[in-house]
Formats: C-alpha cells, structure tokens, sequence
C-alpha cells in the first residue's frame, strides 16, 4: 500500500523513475521528392516537436483527426522509421540514433499492435509459425517451448490452442486481431503500441478485444499507448490521453480531467462533437469548426490551429505556443493561458 | 473476463472447422476447374516423361543413319518415319525434347532467378539502388535481342550452355519489373511492419516474408517464359545458330523441311517436330493461364 501512495506521489512531483518512455521534441519530416534526379523539393511535417512520457504501466491515450500524426508517432517510436530529430527514451537509453543491430534488445521491450488485421498477418503462413518467428529471430526456447508458448498466449488472448495450425484467412477480423495481440505479446514485451487497434473491427467486437487488452494488461503488466481516432474508445482504455493537432501535441491531461475540463479549443471542439451516450446526458453545445485540416507539407505559422481556431488571436499567428503544465499534469499548448 | 472462457473457444472452433483449408489445396481447387490448364498440364506430363526415358523407351538409336531407309514414311519399322539420312524421328523426337525442354526449363530457372533477385533488392529497398537497377533493366530491354542472340551465338561456339545462358541473360528484365512492382506494395502492409518490428533482419524478410506472397505473378510468367524459351531455341536451330547436329532438337529437325523436294515427298519429317514445339507451347501457355487464375490475390485470400 505505501508502495503505491509513493508511486501516487512521485507521479505528481514528476519523478522520473517510474517513467517507461519518454519522447523529446520528436519530429519525423518526410521528404517530398520531384524531377528525374529526385531533389528534394519539400517536406511534409508529420510529426513536428512532440514531447510527452508514459509511465510504467499505465496507458497513455493518443487521439487527433486522420493525418494528425498520431500514426506516425506511434511508427516513429518503434523506429520503423528513422526520427528526423528529437530523443526516445525508453528506460532511460536514447534509442532513437541506434542501427537496427544495437536496436534488436529493444525490440523485444517495444511490440506493436495493427490496424488493419486483414493484412497484419502474413496470409502465407500458419498462426503457429506466425507467432513462432519473434521467437525464432531472437533465438529463444527449444522448439517444444515454443510450441507450448504459442498455445499459453493463444489461449489467453481467448483463442483454442488447437488452431496453431490454420492460416489467418480461415478466422474472423476480431480473431485476427486477439492473434496480432499475441504476437505482441511473444517477447514478453514492457511497452505496447496500439495502432488504432479496434478502428477496423466492428463495434461489438471492439469491446470484446479492448477488454482482452484490459485483462493482459493486468496479467503482464504491461504499459500501453493506445493510439485511436475515436474518442469513447479512448476514454474506455486511457489513464492520461494526449490530443494531438498536425503534428503538433496540443493538450495532455489525465482521463478525468481531460474530458471534465479541456482547455485547448481544438480538445473542446473534439469534445463537443462526441455523441451523447444516454439519452438523459445534457447536450453540451457543438463547436463546430471552419475549414479543413492544412496541408502538413505547408503547416500555418505560429500555432498550426489558429487557421481554425474560434479564439484565435493575433499573436497565434506568429509564435508557437509552448506545451506548459497549467495544473498539475495538465499540459496544453496555447497562447490562451499565459 | 478474466480468463479466457471455455464456451468462447468452442464456439470459434466451431465457426471454423467447416473451412478448414489450406491456402495450396484452395489453390489446387481453382487450378482443377480449369480444364484447358488440367488438359496442358496432363498432356505435358506425358511429354515430359517420354522425353526423361528417351533411352530406354526409344526403339532406335537417335543419330544411326541408314541411308537405304532415308525419309522413310510412317510405318510398322519407323513409327513416324525417317529423316532425309534415315535416322529414326520417333526417336530423335524424344531425345530432342530433351534438348529443347532442358533449355526452356534452365534458362527460365536462370532468368527467373536474376530478375527476382535484382526485383526484390529494387524493390524493398528503392531510392538510389532502385533507380539505378530500373535503368539498368531499361537498358537490356532495349537491346536488339534477336540479333544480339544470333551475334553472340555466331562468336562464342553455339551449344546449349551458351544458349541458356545468353537467353537467361536477356530475359530476366520482365520478371524483375514484376518482383519490383508486387514489393514496393507488399513493403509496406502491416505483417511486414510487423516483422520489422520484431527485429526481422531484411534478408529474412526479403526471403521469408515477402517473396513468398510475391511469387504468384512469378510463376505465371516463368511457365509461359518456358515455352518462349523453347520457341527462341527452336527459331535459333532452325536457323543453324543453336544446337548443332548430329545432336537432335524440335528445332535443328525442322532445318531440312526448308527444302521444298521434302516439303513435297516426305510431309512428316517436319510436320512432327513442328507439332510437338506447338503442342509443348501451347501446353505451357494453358498451364499458365490456369496458374494466373488460381493464384490471383483476390481470389486466394479472400
């Protein structure tokens, strides 16, 4: 017990002992390229200057609208693509300079989870082989563990151990979903990126897998950042939620406190457009916004919200606002609050 | 939910045992309804194993010539007649087969095996090295190929080797255009972000991931470029370029069916080589075409 109220106590004065993963001013620019000598002739700011952290074992919540940069970020973390700049920490170590071969123990601390379970899975090979080759790449167990291990995690992701041996066409996108769950898994993983891991699935099975994730989480004590567009599904599953805007972070809050009292226009306006879940549920008013998102190869200056933003102001044009701690553990980025 | 529940497995083992199935046997399913494909392949597998026992199911020796038996008719003797130096053609026909079905089959083993090596590099990993190899391929295609055959086999002493090895050398430009193309999509699809992410190294993915699912395009391509193979080595025998007599080919057998006296008074001598490059052809054309519909994509994962 007073391990825990300690833990409670370091979170608040922001210790950085109990912190999993911890993301610097990350960006990823992808390179836009033209002519018959391919120059470079422009960039597209997928992810521009990100900073948040994730404590151990909780699961940090990554929202934003199509093309926001969530994905990308997520991508960027497990380095399956090469961060323009900024720092990852994970335990600590900056992994984001190494090569692929200095990068190999730590991939089996960082698993990913898909989006589209249809092509996740290899259609060419077994669930079994599937879910073997983490272990065979690593080189651990004897072959009859590792048959025995693919049938423990099969098992707990609620499947029958017995069905190592079909191809992925043979089950449903749900079950595909729970086996890219335990391919996650294999490595006996601390951290676990969820990429948008229900958004292709059907409502009703969207819950059965994020309970899965719920119960494993538990059982492994693992720490998640779960990255999604769909805002119920983030308040289901999320300690702490990040809402991020064209690539830039604009506010980061605990759950409650996010969805009681956002502060950036653009967290209130997402907010407001989420459907009331009972029918008894005062209707707060809809703010709605003008325009479409900007192209992320030419971002707005200043804050990259102001071309949309209702409390816009003239100094949001020029200066970008800083992500600062308003309350404790409530960061936002806006010119509103100095 | 706790723990898995036990009616929760029953069920989805229920749900899929009726379709329990490999992704082969669908493939060997689809590949059956097709009769044209079924027909090219049986046909073809006799063929085939005519010409592996020609020595022992020939009832001549292919180049022993009997000149008192020249462009003898199809008998009880001679089952499909003699040539112009009265060496048996039933028997020069399978041993010829053999030529001419080793070269379309090694040279496509050879050209398949460039193109999907420098394919899959150019593919997987693009930028500089795949501008550079696409150049390249855009080179070879456009050579002359006929008379850059016909000079090199003029220059280096025509055999079966260096026809194999000048018709792999050329040709494997459309395969790797094909392995290039499946790549850049399979690339990016999530089991192979999947595998990355595991720490997968890139051979193991070139090899163990993605070529596997990039093969059906392949395998199409390489039964209907046998039976090009077999085409060009008969047009270059024809010709006297490719396999030299006495040693027998479909295509070295049809040179004396230029003279009109045989065309005349012995129709058979190349009406049976000729039939036999056409039947082979168009065998490895149906199993082709019968491969493209049973290894289609949408028709096999879905």
């Amino acid at each position: 017990m007073t391990e825990t109220l300690k833990q409670e106590k370091n979170s608040i004065t922001q210790d950085k002992s109990d912190v999993l993963l911890e993301v610097e001013g990350l960006k990823k620019y992808f390179p836009v390229k033209a002519g018959l000598l391919q120059k470079t002739v422009g960039h597209i700011k997928a992810v521009d200057d990100v900073s948040f952290a994730i404590k151990k074992g909780e699961t940090f919540g990554l929202v934003g609208e199509s093309g926001c940069g969530k994905s990308t970020t997520g991508r960027t973390l497990i380095r399956l693509y090469e961060p323009t700049d900024g720092k990852i920490l994970f335990e600590g170590k900056d992994i984001s300079g190494l090569n692929e071969k200095q990068l190999k123990p730590y991939r089996k601390d960082i698993q990913m989870v898909f989006q589209d379970p249809y092509s996740s899975l290899n259609p060419r090979k077994t669930v079994g082989t599937i879910l073997e080759e983490p272990f065979r790449v690593h080189k651990l167990y004897s072959k009859a563990e590792r048959k025995e291990r693919v049938e423990h995690l099969l098992e707990k992701v609620g499947l029958n151990p017995d069905l190592r041996n079909r191809y992925p066409h043979e089950f449903s996108g749900g079950q595909r979903q729970r086996i890219g769950i335990a391919r996650a898994l294999t490595l006996n993983p601390k951290l676990i990126i969820g990429d948008e891991p229900v958004s292709a699935l059907d409502v009703s099975i969207q819950s059965q897998v994020l309970n899965i994730m719920d119960d494993l989480q538990k059982d492994f004590g693992l720490t998640y950042l779960f990255i999604a567009h769909d805002l119920g599904v983030v308040k289901h599953i999320s300690d702490r939620i990040g809402v991020m805007y064209l690539g830039r972070m604009m506010e980061v809050a605990p759950k409650r406190e996010l969805y009681s009292n956002p502060l950036h226009p653009y967290t209130q306006a997402l907010l407001s457009a989420v459907p009331k879940s009972h029918p008894s549920e005062v209707k707060k008013e809809r703010i709605i916004l003008k325009g479409d998102v900007p192209s992320p190869s030419n971002p707005p200056t200043g804050c990259v919200f102001h071309t949309r933003c209702p409390k816009a102001m003239d100094h949001c044009k020029v200066e970008v606002p800083k992500l600062q701690e308003l309350e404790p553990g409530h960061f936002v980025a806006c010119h509103l609050y100095n | 939910m706790g723990k898995p529940e036990n009616n929760v497995i029953q069920q989805q083992s229920d749900q899929t045992l009726g379709k329990r199935r490999s992704l082969l046997s669908i493939i060997v399913a689809k590949f059956m309804q097709n009769k044209l494909a079924v027909f090219g392949l049986f046909t073809l597998a006799i063929i085939i194993t005519a010409c592996v026992l020609a020595p022992w199911i020939a009832p001549h020796d292919p180049n022993f010539q009997n000149l008192r038996n020249r462009l003898a008719p199809p008998g009880p003797e001679f089952w499909l007649g003699t040539d112009h130096l009265g060496r048996d053609l039933f028997s020069r026909l399978l041993h010829g087969g053999q030529v001419s079905l080793t070269v379309g089959f090694v040279a496509m083993l050879g050209a398949v095996s460039i193109g999907t090596t420098i394919g899959a590099i150019a593919g997987f990993f693009g930028g500089r090295v795949d501008a550079f190899l696409m150049r390249l391929v855009d080179v070879i295609i456009s050579f002359p190929n006929i008379f850059l055959l016909i000079t090199l086999v003029a220059v280096l002493e025509p055999s079966m080797e260096i026809l194999i090895l000048v018709f792999a050398l050329l040709s494997w430009t459309g395969t790797s255009r094909l392995v290039r193309g499946e790549f850049l999509t399979l690339k990016n699809r999530e089991f192979v972000l999947a595998a990355r992410t595991i720490g997968m190294s890139n051979t193991r993915i070139i090899f163990g991931q993605i070529l596997p699912s990039a093969m059906g395009p392949v395998i199409v391509a390489a039964t209907l470029a046998v039976g090009g193979f077999i085409l060009a080595e008969s047009t270059l025998s024809f010709l006297g370029l490719g396999i030299q007599p006495p040693r027998a080919s479909w295509g070295n057998m049809l040179t004396y069916s230029q003279s009109v006296t045989i065309f005349r008074t012995a129709v058979w001598y190349p009406t049976f080589p000729g039939l036999m490059i056409l039947i082979t052809v168009l065998c490895f054309n149906f199993i082709g075409d019968g491969l493209r519909d049973a290894l289609d994509p949408r028709v096999v994962e879905k």
